[in-house]
């Protein structure tokens, strides 16, 4: 995987991707705005959801250990998990353990996270994807796009092709005259889907949200296919996020209002499934939850970056971002895109990687992440935080011609003299670059900029220059 | 009143128009304006791009030129961004204690020119004179950062002979965003040739904005498109007067 900006260039030459996307995003960014309007106390909804996360984070032991105790006590098992190494090989046994050789799947992104499917496969298990969009991914052996629309980047037609490709190589196959038309191909996954669901023993699933004093996980989702998985097969593995816990049940009343106005731009989602423990006669006889920290506690241990934590995976922030937009998610390199991406994944992977380091550069810090966000994560803030932590570790040497031309700007601009005669040797440059008042080449690395745009020449006359000749010696 | 002008230092070495056209609009309002010639920078580009450290210096500086002024105007949404959100943090980095006091002290006390005009002269009529069909984008920083709102927007319309045409998604960040512009450059220009065909679409001949940085940005793709329209900083929109050959 390549780093960002050439990823990202690949992406910006991709027409239909470009089209697709823009399309897209603005149809939800629409949506949103209008559902968002409607309450008067959206902004003191945001700060109560901003100000339960901020809480609940601070005292994570606690809540955990609540969270334990209580799924205990309602027949459910919990495993711990420190990394996505763990998480997969408690699942695979948990599966194993069944005796069955595949698995239905709520969307999950903490499952995407730790590539549980891949490790699920290596182990001779088939895990089948129950979202339509993520069914889509899956089938097109491809990557997810988005957090909540995994297949933005594609169009029906697309998904057409796919569908009548793949369907019959796994299950129940499309139909021979499968049009593009949405219901059609809403019908195609429903008779693909509905054999699974029925036939599997184990389901895998994650959690929008965890509730510490009734041990109860909280499955937020719009097509019904979530409620399927939880509640027909006889084993549940639930793997989550330790960033997930919320204090009470009455917490929830919060982020139910919060989550589906940001995300799918709905009033409220058509499907709330809660489950606590395991019930005698009633949905699955065995359930577990696996508590999956991977990176989480270091990101806790940063007093900024830890707002990060707060997110609740709403894609919000993906809808709105104008890098977003034109990339889609592929080029982040990272289950997490876009802007809560690009702060979230080099603080659960660290900042070692090329991809991990050019995360944080990202974004033209616009801002309009944050005016969404419902938990007001300060992603630019949290961006520049990062990139500051990126140059620290990494750029030591100073080597490259961005870390010489930084370190020249911060030596000319630290005092006015020497900006002064900078000023006076531009000005004299002027002449060699011709009457237009633009440049059209510069040398590298500053030839990113005229590749494409003209570059203004530097002025005639400083302002300073302007000012000591025409007011000099008036003051100061 | 007495005022302190932070010309910032892209607006002193490449667009010196904009500053001086802040002291000529600021001084036919009554104000006694300075340039305090110790100021250079803002810092802004070296903390945005991680270079915290080095932008320590720039804001010693910044609270060093302008300490004693009780108004600090800039041409710029993004540099009084900066100050107002920014220097703080970067000062604590430092360790310097004073410095931390003397830069939350100051803060308040810089304005972006809408700002200025609009909430502490008290005017929205500065008696200019512009006839031209122009467009105005609103910038992030001074959208976002600073929550400038309508203030350029009601400046712009008391702007006599001025033909102002709203611009389609206004609000898109244009793809600028400092470094960001040389390290993202692909997604940079896509976002600014999506910004300038929009300027395009509106039919103006002017753009204008409350950043030179923006404008450099925007304007620098228009130029190569040949596209005959001028991108001109509100500063000096709002100086013109019918006297000027505009």
């Amino acid at each position: 995987m390549p780093p960002f900006p050439e990823a990202a260039k690949r992406a910006v030459d991709d027409s239909q991707l470009r089209h697709n996307l823009a399309g897209a995003t603005a149809t939800i960014r629409r949506k949103r705005a209008s559902v968002v309007g409607e309450l008067d106390d959206w902004a003191e909804l945001r700060e109560a959801g901003a100000a339960i996360k901020a809480h609940t984070l601070s005292h994570l032991d606690t809540y955990l250990e609540r969270f334990e105790a209580a799924v205990t006590a309602a027949g459910g098992v919990v495993h711990w998990a420190r990394d996505a190494e763990e998480a997969n090989r408690i699942v695979v046994d948990l599966v194993r353990a069944t005796g069955e050789r595949e698995v239905v799947k709520v969307k999950s992104m903490a499952t995407q996270e730790i590539e549980l499917n891949e490790a699920l496969a290596d182990a001779g298990i088939s895990a089948w994807e129950t979202d339509l969009a993520e069914l889509i991914v899956q089938l097109g052996h491809d990557a997810p796009s988005h957090i909540l629309v995994p297949a933005i980047h594609r169009n029906r037609a697309e998904v057409r092709e796919i569908f009548r490709r793949e369907m019959g190589a796994v299950g129940v196959p499309a139909p021979d005259d499968l049009t593009d038309e949405p219901a059609r191909l809403a019908d195609a996954a429903r008779r693909h889907l509905r054999e699974k669901f029925l036939r599997a023993k184990v389901a895998v699933s994650g959690a929008n949200f965890a509730v510490a004093d009734t041990g109860t996980l909280v499955v937020v989702e719009s097509e019904g296919n979530g409620r399927m998985c939880l509640t027909l097969p006889e084993t549940l593995i639930s793997v989550v996020g330790i960033e997930k816990l919320v204090p009470s049940w009455r917490d929830l009343e919060v982020f139910l209002q919060l989550l589906p106005r940001s995300s799918t731009g709905e009033r409220m989602n058509p499907y709330t499934s809660t489950w606590t423990g395991v019930t005698p006669g009633d949905g699955p006889q065995s359930f577990h939850v696996v508590l999956l920290d991977n990176g989480r506690t270091n990101a806790l241990a940063d007093e900024v970056g830890r707002q990060a934590l707060r997110c609740i995976r709403c894609s919000a922030c993906l809808n709105v971002c104008p890098v977003y937009e034109r990339t889609g998610g592929h080029a982040y390199g990272s289950v997490y895109p876009g802007p809560i991406g690009a702060v979230l994944a080099p603080q659960l992977r660290g900042t070692a990687s090329p991809v991990d380091q050019a995360l944080p550069y990202a974004s033209s810090l616009c801002g309009a992440c944050y005016d969404v966000c419902p938990v007001a994560i300060d992603i630019p803030d949290l961006l520049v935080h990062l990139r500051t932590r990126v140059v620290e570790e990494h750029h030591g040497a100073r080597s490259r011609p961005l870390d010489l031309l930084m370190g020249l700007a911060g030596w000319v601009l630290g005092d006015a003299r020497r900006l002064a005669a900078v000023q006076r040797v531009a000005s004299w440059s002027r002449r060699f670059i011709g009457r237009r008042g633009s440049i059209g080449r510069l040398p590298a690395p500053l030839s990113r900029w005229t590749d494409a745009r003209d570059a203004p020449a530097p002025a005639r006359e400083s302002f300073r220059a302007w000012w000591e000749r025409t007011r000099g010696g008036k003051q100061s | 009143m007495r005022v302190a002008l932070f010309a910032t230092c892209l607006g002193d070495t490449v667009f010196p128009e904009a500053p001086k056209a802040t002291v000529r609009l600021l001084e036919r309002l009554g104000c006694e304006v300075e340039f305090p010639a110790a100021q250079t920078c803002c810092g802004q580009m070296h903390t945005n791009t991680g270079y915290r450290r080095q932008a320590v210096s720039s804001v010693r500086t910044f609270v060093d030129a302008f300490a004693d002024y009780d108004a600090v105007v800039a041409p710029s949404g993004s540099c009084v961004g900066s100050v107002r959100h920014q220097h703080a943090a970067v000062a604590d980095s430092s360790g310097d204690s004073r410095l931390s006091r003397a830069v939350r002290g100051l803060a308040p006390r810089v304005h972006e020119l809408s700002e200025f005009l609009v909430s502490v002269l008290g005017t929205t009529d500065v008696g200019a004179y512009f006839p031209h069909r122009v467009t105005y984008h609103p910038t992030c920083h001074s959208a976002r950062l600073l929550r400038v709102g309508d203030r350029p927007l009601r400046l712009l319309r008391e702007v006599r002979a001025l033909d102002l045409v709203e611009l389609p998604q206004a609000e898109q960040c244009c793809g600028f965003g400092g470094t960001f512009a040389l390290k993202n450059p692909d997604v940079s220009v896509a976002m600014g040739a999506d910004k300038a065909r929009h300027v395009r679409e509106t039919g103006a001949e002017v753009l204008c904005a409350g950043d030179s940085s923006c404008l450099m940005h925007i304007g620098g793709l228009l130029s190569r498109q040949r596209s005959g329209i001028r991108v001109v900083h509100l500063a000096e929109i709002l100086a013109s007067t019918e006297g000027d050959r505009a």
